[in-house]
């Protein structure tokens, strides 16, 4: 599966959900395939996705859906021993795993080679891990993964898809995020 | 608890801060163990660049957030703060405990030592230094309320010589 089919296969499954997504092209694609306010778009801290995913998850009710790489979270592996050790519930961690630093050229990741993040993440200890190849199995990890602190390594081609720069500006990206963070909140703790 | 610990845990109830992450440090280690016991929720992170994202995902979730940590954390988060908190326009209180001073006894904390207001002044990020306790828990409040009305990240270098200070404040 491409990265981009696995991105819309995500997104079609969405309703109020955040979601927090790495920088690069796979913000471009999100962008591409369904902005909405409740999409933060990171254009810099490489490797700080799922991190920012955590924070967020312990300060909303709303589900949290990351967007990361395999090159990203790579630089910040880390990250797998809080969100275990925290464990928020409503912290879904989506790694498009290309075994590649896409963005930057196509440079070889070490998940090309002996790593496998679904084990870090398991040896991490998180309990939810899943792995997903297809469209379909990512649907069903995905709705499987809700209500639990997940993750969830989808192995998607190397490569980009052909879409634009995103047109909004950093503040821009923030501000309407943060409303729509508020705008929710006060239902989801109504119910 | 000491005097220290007291002034700093008071100053980020004061400041509306209810958010923490932290990298373990002496001097602040009463601080640390306490923060949940005043209503402050307290994220040990494992890394100075990981608690800054933490601490933005948490300022977009609505919370105040403070970074704890030394100051040879301050090059471990540089990038961040810039590229993320800059950028985006996230505020950061940080509470940044000064290494390599005077007393400093561990040699490899020296160099970045002197390198660390250079380093704020060079990425532009405001920061107080405190003469006195009592300064300390004016600055606390002061950089908080700068931090979160230009939204930005802004410091607050703890000298470990107010530690000594402690004793007679
Ligand atoms: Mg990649």
């Amino acid at each position: 599966m491409k990265r981009i089919e696995a991105i819309r296969c995500v997104v079609e499954e969405l309703s109020d959900e955040l979601v927090v997504c790495n920088i690069g092209y796979p913000s471009r694609e999100l962008y591409s395939v369904g902005d909405r306010d409740e999409n933060f778009y990171m254009l810099g801290s490489m490797g700080l996705a799922s991190s920012i995913g955590l924070g967020l998850a312990l300060s909303t009710r709303k589900r949290v859906v990351v967007f990361d790489g395999d090159g990203s979270l790579l630089m910040n592996l880390g990250s797998l021993v809080t969100i275990a050790n925290r464990s928020p519930s409503n912290l879904t961690l989506i790694v498009l795993d290309n075994e590649s630093y896409s963005t930057t050229g196509g440079q070889p990741s070490y998940t090309a080679g002996k790593t496998s993040l679904a084990r870090i993440a398991k040896a991490a200890g998180i309990d939810n891990v899943l792995e997903a190849r297809s469209p379909g199995e990512l649907k069903r990890a995905f709705n499987e993964s809700k209500g639990k602190t997940s993750v969830i390594i989808a192995k998607v081609e190397k490569g980009n898809a052909d879409v634009p720069i995103i047109p909004l500006s950093p503040y821009k990206i923030k501000k309407r995020f943060m409303e729509a963070v508020k705008s929710g909140h006060a239902a989801s703790t109504s119910n | 608890m000491s005097i220290l610990s007291q002034v700093i845990l008071s100053s980020l109830v004061k400041a509306g801060v209810n958010f923490a992450v932290s990298v373990p440090d002496t001097l602040f280690a009463e601080v640390l163990e306490k923060l949940e016991d005043v209503g402050i929720i307290h994220v040990p992170v494992t890394r100075e660049e990981e608690g800054v994202g933490v601490a933005a995902g948490a300022y977009l979730g609505g919370k105040r957030p403070v970074i704890l940590m030394q100051n040879s954390g301050l090059g471990n988060c540089m990038n961040a703060l810039l590229s993320l908190n800059k950028t985006f326009g996230i505020p950061l209180l940080m509470l940044i405990s000064q290494r390599g001073g005077r007393r400093e006894k561990v040699v490899a904390q020296i160099p970045m030592g002197k390198a660390t207001i250079p380093l704020l002044k060079a990425a532009c990020i405001p920061f107080y230094v405190s003469e006195s306790l009592q300064q300390l828990s004016e600055h606390v409040v002061e950089a908080a309320n700068h931090a979160w009305r230009d939204e930005i990240p802004v410091a607050v270098i703890v000298r470990r010589e107010l530690v000594e200070e402690d004793r007679g404040y």
